[in-house]
């Protein structure tokens, strides 16, 4: 996605919703740090994610962007440092990471939906098992979030039979079903054809737009300027700057950012 | 479209063509699977000889030549006389019931319709109320089963399990060790893969052990080794130590089985479960271990079918199963001839045959009723 094209489709974007608390803390990673054995993957992380905040994390491959939005709902492990997601800490306790995913949804690069469940059994069983939701209303809730990213006629089928933009279109749909709070994007489109990636960018701009609190992480340029309110860029698993959108772009500090932007805008 | 030129853009769009003639249809299966090359051509023709060669004197021994009906073994000894079903026929009792008294013997036939009952609308995948077919299948059935063939209570006759026998027995140890080890099998698959140390050795301890040692081995040192180490006085049924060995030792091959299944899952299946808040217990038994067990049908069916077979080698511990009631009757005076023998271990053969077959049918159908279309 070139830059001008950017630039024109921001202008569509519907901020009145979007709003961003002054108070109310969503996600706070403090001094925090990983390690996979003795591979120091994280280094002095600390993100304050205030309500209703759209963050894109941009980096080199590698550079640690995916572990961070995997610590958030403790896919990962850390091994010091805090972090609080919706008031509560993770900590080994599994009582409390259930409760923390409870709330977060999250999206993956591959998709990972159940292949052996139909798109409304995915979309109805987390409502159903985890929540307790009676069946005819997580179906109602499911068939309102398929029709909202506009797959409602393929609830019987199986995900196999969908394309890759349906396929996380599905995704995000069973995530939203669980009426999450915070919503974690793991590179959505990286896996997806080029014509399938704006089917699922509007949707995610839609989410963004009602004010869903979100992390992306994603190659999308286009995306962060249109409805980002921060830019995280990382490397070598630290973070090397952040900035709103457009000065992240038009004016980046670091040298490794300038060296990334000039790598990737063209 | 003969010549392209180096700037082209299509103006019509190709039909699509039916295939050549001679490319579909009987003749061209023919053409393409009998007589493709010079060299299956070959194939094909030794093929066809080596039918002609077999298939008569087969049959004639099977069935042209074989002896239906008779009262005792002098029409078996007649010159060029094939198979002896006769034989069968005059013993298929003992070959059913074992030693299992004649007048009790409507005990047994009712555990089998019981058991047939309950477990066609369990394997008929369509029919509803699943839930209750398998209370019923797996908990009241073994007890009725149990009370009916042992009897003891109820006014019912105490049979001692010494008595019982033939493809009873061999069914009786079948379907238990099946019903058994599958669960068990299915735990110690997570087990290996717990994070947690103690659950993680002691079932690849368990795993490893029973693995390592032949079945053989396993049946003596249940039937001569156990009773060393039980306090004197108290004895364990023979039976129910072979249902124990046999089950335990089916477990471990179906655990290995189960955990490929594991293993075969991409792990954003137990992330995506895991991210949406569902616990361990709930992510296993509603997202893994129903693609996990679908993935390797044919690996437990297969262990199934073993174990099916396995259940003649109860035989060396003197439990009275199907082979070894067709073996001892094999040295009947009264039916003795020239293939009386090998009539019994054909038959037996054949029982064998019709359950592993059917299992594998069984087993290649639910794979093609599980299919969700297309792989992730």
């Amino acid at each position: 996605m070139s830059v001008q094209e950017t630039n024109q489709g921001a202008a569509a974007v519907d901020r009145s919703k979007m709003t961003v608390s002054d108070t109310d803390v969503a996600i706070d990673v403090v001094d925090m740090h990983k390690w996979y054995g003795d591979f120091h993957v994280l280094r002095d992380i600390n993100l304050r994610v205030m309500r209703g905040e759209r963050i894109v994390i941009a980096g080199p491959s590698g550079s640690g962007k995916s572990t961070l939005i995997r610590c958030v709902n403790r896919l990962e492990e850390h091994q010091k440092g805090q972090i609080i997601v919706n008031d509560v800490e993770l900590t080994s306790d599994l009582k409390r990471v259930d409760e923390v995913r409870r709330e977060v949804g999250m999206v993956f690069q591959h998709f990972n939906l159940f292949p052996h469940l139909s798109i409304l059994e995915n979309c109805t069983l987390a409502p159903i098992w985890v929540r307790g939701t009676p069946k005819a209303e997580a179906e109602a809730t499911a068939m309102h979030f398929l029709e909202r990213v506009k797959i409602p006629e393929q609830a019987l089928k199986f995900p196999g039979q969908l394309s890759g933009g349906q396929q996380q279109r599905v995704a995000i749909a069973r995530s939203l079903c669980m009426n999450p709070k915070i919503m974690l994007f793991d590179e959505p489109t990286s896996a997806l054809d080029p014509e399938m990636i704006k089917e699922v960018l509007d949707v995610m701009v839609g989410l963004a737009e009602e004010g869903m609190t979100m992390i992306c992480v994603t190659h999308e340029m286009g995306f962060a300027r249109q409805v980002a309110n921060r830019v995280i860029f990382m490397d070598q698993g630290q973070i090397i700057e952040q900035n709103e959108p457009e000065e992240f772009f038009s004016n980046p500090q670091h040298e490794r950012t300038k060296l990334f932007l000039s790598q990737i805008l063209h | 479209m003969a010549v392209q030129s180096f700037n082209f853009v299509r103006t019509d769009m190709e039909e699509a063509a039916p295939a050549p003639g001679n490319s579909v249809g009987f003749v061209g299966w023919i053409k393409k699977n009998l007589f493709s090359t010079p060299g299956n051509s070959v194939l094909t023709i030794l093929g066809v000889l080596l039918l002609v060669w077999a298939v008569p004197p087969l049959y004639n021994f099977m069935i042209g030549k074989a002896v239906f009906i008779a009262e005792n073994g002098e029409a078996c000894r007649v010159e060029g006389a094939g198979a002896c079903w006769a034989f069968i026929w005059a013993r298929i009792n003992f070959f059913i019931y074992g030693f299992y008294p004649l007048e009790e013997q409507w005990r047994v036939n009712i555990c089998f319709v019981l058991g047939i009952v309950l477990i066609v609308p369990l394997l008929w995948l369509d029919l509803p109320g699943k839930v209750l077919n398998a209370i019923l299948f797996f908990v009241v059935y073994p007890i009725i089963a149990f009370i009916l063939l042992n009897g003891g209570l109820f006014g019912l006759s105490s049979v001692p399990t010494e008595n019982w026998g033939g493809l009873t027995v061999t069914l009786i140890i079948g379907i238990t060790g099946i019903v058994v080890s599958l669960p068990i099998g299915i735990v110690l698959a997570l087990g290996r893969q717990s994070n947690l140390p103690v659950i993680k050795s002691l079932s690849i301890m368990f795993i490893e052990l029973w693995r390592a040692v032949p079945l053989i081995t396993v049946l003596f040192m249940a039937s001569v080794m156990l009773p060393l180490f039980v306090p004197t006085g108290m004895t364990v049924d023979k039976l129910l130590r072979a249902l124990v060995g046999v089950s335990l030792f089916s477990a471990a091959y179906l655990a290995e089985v189960v955990r490929g299944g594991l293993q075969a899952l991409p792990r954003g299946q137990y992330e995506a479960a895991s991210a949406m808040g569902l616990n361990y217990w709930k992510s296993m038994l509603l997202i893994i271990l129903p693609q996990a067990l679908k993935h390797v049908i044919p690996g437990i069916v297969n262990s199934f079918i073993a174990l099916f077979k396995d259940t003649s080698l109860v035989s060396i511990v003197g439990i009275f199963d199907l082979l070894q009631t067709v073996q001892s009757s094999s040295s009947d005076l009264k039916w003795a001839g020239p293939h009386q023998a090998i009539t019994g271990y054909i038959f037996a053969a054949m029982v064998f045959w019709i359950f592993c077959f059917s299992m594998s049918r069984y087993s290649i159908f639910t794979e093609r009723r599980l299919d969700t279309g297309h792989k992730r």
